[in-house]
């Protein structure tokens, strides 16, 4: 097979597809943009690689870069250790790239995109022009201008369609781009940090992302500067047995200060789709990183068809002294999830927060939690992890703690808290902890309740229905995350919460 | 208003029947106490009448204004009108008191196919209705009814209460661990939602608080049944006397 010109375009979405987008379901984004595509062939080898650089323009480095990580790839087995349960991955059946037509030629601004990729991402809530907000931000349109801005990378399945608010960003010194835009645009600062906090080889997921993966989004804040705005990007994936494999890069430089947010959202397919994305983050000195998503993929149905195979290598370097880095995730959805931000504290006095919580209904299954590994001297990291499950579905927190001898002083402190509904569900904790040296302490707390049916009982005798009642529950029993959440999305995600869980009592 | 007729209620998980026929009208606009020795079934017979699982209605009826009720939900119950302040209110840890009662107000007038109320207006209308029972707005914050002392408690089911504006009001012990002071004001929370639509029935060991809440009727239960009603007098007797006369003369 040659690479090159052989783009196949795939035939209409079948009918089959469509129906099951119909059907009836309290997954609301799990709509489809009809919309034509260019896919490269079906699997990966070294033209399916050779092919997505080309079709990004990439510079040589990026394709031998790029090359060296499939052929590691292809000596890499998939690791088994999560408590996760899916069906063998077939990867050479999943098309790795698909782009909207309309992208061949990179629309110069936003006015030029196809207003049928436009449409998608309003339908979406997210606002693709500058003088809009987010939807759904209560008492967002009371504010004055400019202080709910968000700028958003918009990323549908392979290619970022857009980017907001760039030139007022660039007024404040700050890029913010597309991964593949900065390949060619930043090549020294890409050269410099890509891989440099996800090494290739760093696992299986991560190795394949290295490869092929085809846009993402790329941050750099100078020193001293605060960005002006919160920065977004919302990954979409739309195309049927195709993969995402998106790439993020922040590099928050000394003294600087980034709130980020993401979201994803896909269709309602019957197929399982696979996600593996990397997301770096480089912290200088003094520099602070707000790193919060919202991750709603396809959970699949209620019997466990289809969905989304959520499998994600995050990690932040705090590397130098007193950087400070905060995850906050609120994952719904996905039938299977195997995601551990992480956090290395090399910097003395640098701080890691990890916030998390975690809902599995019907048939999902998720393996999710953090690990902060304590380099230097007094650092300081805490863990707050809510996991609920419900249905039939397995929810595993995972966690690792580890103390270097150097990290003196050190603390750290974990709260991980997992609360039922029904009894056929599971709810684990698996906490890794090692401390190298007598002077920094691990705290530990863990609990697991059930949803009390006094407290429901209570709730519907005031006149709130058996869902409602779940719901506000739940958001009180994860509070303390949905509080460390931006207000852009507190609101979603108390909604999202409510939304995920639908069907989860009675 | 509230009619319960020949309600028999035995408990699902075990073969134990514990409302053995109870009979009781609540008209609107008048307030009945029911009185009663510890486990003669006070607290089943107003969690039956709020839905509560766990029950198996073997016989009887109960109506709220013409309409069988016991074939509803718990949240159908309390949009009709039904409100029961608990015995022992329960918490909700991380759900803000607010968060909890504009949520409950709004479920209800949703059912009702009533417009949501405006934030400035619940805002206003809960500052009001908190103050007069001294409910401060730290209160107001915290998560539900958790880590407030029993008289809070007490007196946050009364500030729901108000908030809701229920046209039956059922009140288990409302009374119970309320200090002198604590005691008045839910009295007059009680007091100040009399009115010629609404029924109160209230649940309570004591004379005290009959004191200030006048009412019409008075039931003596025991051992799952009404065993004798009368006037104000009959609260006055069993004060005075205990139950034991009156079971004696039921059976
Ligand atoms: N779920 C239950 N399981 C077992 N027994 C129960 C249950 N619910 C109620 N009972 C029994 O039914 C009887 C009536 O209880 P109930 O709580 O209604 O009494 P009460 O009149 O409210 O008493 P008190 O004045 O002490 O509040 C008691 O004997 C109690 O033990
Ligand atoms: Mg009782």
């Amino acid at each position: 097979m040659e690479a090159g010109d052989t783009l196949q375009v795939k035939d209409g979405v079948d009918q089959e597809t469509i129906d099951a987008v119909k059907e009836v379901s309290t997954y609301k984004y799990g709509w489809d943009t009809d919309i034509e595509m260019e896919y490269a062939p079906k699997g990966v080898n070294e033209d399916i690689v050779k092919l997505i650089s080309e079709k990004n323009s990439e510079p040589e480095w990026m394709t031998s870069w790029r090359l060296e990580a499939l052929e590691r790839w292809k000596k890499m087995t998939e690791p088994k250790w999560a408590m996760v349960d899916y069906p063998e991955i077939d990867f050479q059946d999943q098309y790795y790239y698909a782009r909207p037509k309309s992208m061949v030629e990179k629309p110069k601004s936003l006015d030029e995109v196809d207003p049928k990729l436009l449409a998608t991402y309003e339908k979406l809530g997210i606002p693709l022009k500058e003088q809009m907000i987010l939807a759904g931000v209560e008492g967002a349109a009371d504010k004055p201008d400019g202080e709910r801005k968000v700028a958003v990378d918009a990323v549908f399945d392979s290619v970022s369609v857009g980017t907001t608010f760039k030139s007022e960003l660039k007024k404040a010194g700050v890029i913010f781009c597309s991964i593949s835009e900065a390949i060619k645009e930043h090549p020294d600062l890409v050269k410099k940090y890509l891989g440099s906090v996800v090494p290739v080889s760093d696992n299986f997921y991560a190795t394949l992302n290295s490869a092929v993966f085809s846009d993402g989004s790329f941050v750099y804040i100078p020193p001293g500067v605060k960005c002006p705005m919160e920065l977004s990007t919302y990954f979409r994936i739309n195309a049927e047995n195709t993969g995402q494999f998106e790439r993020t890069l922040i590099i928050a430089d000394k003294g600087s200060y980034v709130s980020y947010l993401e979201g994803c959202t896909a269709p309602k397919r019957d197929t399982a789709q696979l996600h593996a994305a990397v997301v770096e983050i480089v912290v200088e000195e003094d520099a602070e990183v707000k790193y919060s998503t919202v991750q709603n993929w396809f959970p699949g149905d209620e019997n466990g068809n289809g969905g989304i195979y959520n499998f994600v290598t995050k990690r932040a370097d705090c590397r130098g002294d007193r950087a400070k880095v905060m995850w906050t995730q609120v994952e719904t959805g996905s039938a299977v999830t195997w995601k551990y931000p992480s956090c290395i504290l090399r910097g003395d006095e640098s701080q890691g927060e990890f916030y998390s919580i975690a809902i599995a209904n019907n048939h999902q299954q998720a393996d999710t939690g953090t690990k902060m590994l304590h380099l230097g001297k007094n650092t300081k990291s805490r863990i707050v992890s809510k996991g609920i499950s419900a249905g039939v579905a397995q929810n595993t927190y995972r966690g690792q703690v580890n103390m270097h001898p150097r990290a003196k002083n050190s603390r750290n402190y974990t709260q991980c808290d997992s609360l039922l509904i029904g009894d056929k569900c599971g709810a684990h904790t698996v906490p890794y902890i090692e401390v190298k040296n007598n002077s920094s302490r691990v705290e530990h707390e863990a609990t697991t309740s059930k949803v009390d049916d006094d407290q429901l009982f209570y709730c519907r005798q005031r006149g709130m229905g058996e869902e409602e009642a779940v719901a506000l529950v739940v958001n009180g029993f994860c509070k303390d995350v949905l509080q460390a959440l931006p207000m852009e999305f507190a609101m979603e995600a108390q909604q999202l919460v409510a939304i995920s869980l639908e069907g989860s009592v009675g | 208003m509230l009619k319960i007729n020949n309600l028999h209620v035995s408990l699902e998980d075990e073969d134990k029947e514990i409302l053995k026929g109870v009979d009781l009208t609540v008209d609107a606009g008048t307030v009945h106490a029911i009185m009663g020795p510890n486990g003669s079934g006070k607290s089943t017979l107003s969690y039956v009448l709020s839905g509560k699982e766990g029950y198996n209605v073997t016989d009887g009826s109960v109506e709220l204004n013409g309409d069988n009720i016991m074939d509803l939900e718990p949240e159908e119950r309390a949009a009709l009108g039904l409100f029961l302040a608990f015995q022992y209110p329960i918490e909700i840890p991380g759900v803000g008191n607010m968060t909890f009662l504009r949520t409950a107000l709004n479920a209800q007038r949703k059912a009702r196919g009533e417009d949501e109320i405006s934030a400035t207006d619940f805002l206003r209308l809960v500052r009001e209705k908190a103050a007069t029972l001294k409910i401060d707005s730290d209160m107001l914050k915290r998560p539900v009814n958790v880590g407030f002392s029993g008289g809070e408690k007490k007196r946050n089911e009364i500030l729901q209460m108000a908030m809701l504006e229920p046209k039956i009001c059922i009140l288990d012990e409302t009374d119970s661990g309320l200090d002198v002071d604590a005691m008045k004001l839910v009295a007059n929370g009680v007091n100040a939602l009399r009115n010629e639509g609404r029924g109160f029935l209230v649940i309570t060991h004591y004379q005290r608080l009959l004191d200030h809440i006048k009412p019409d009727v008075v039931h003596i239960m025991a051992d799952g049944k009404i065993i004798k009603s009368g006037g104000p007098e009959l609260a006055l007797e069993v004060e005075n006397n205990g139950y034991s006369d009156l079971l004696d003369e039921a059976s």
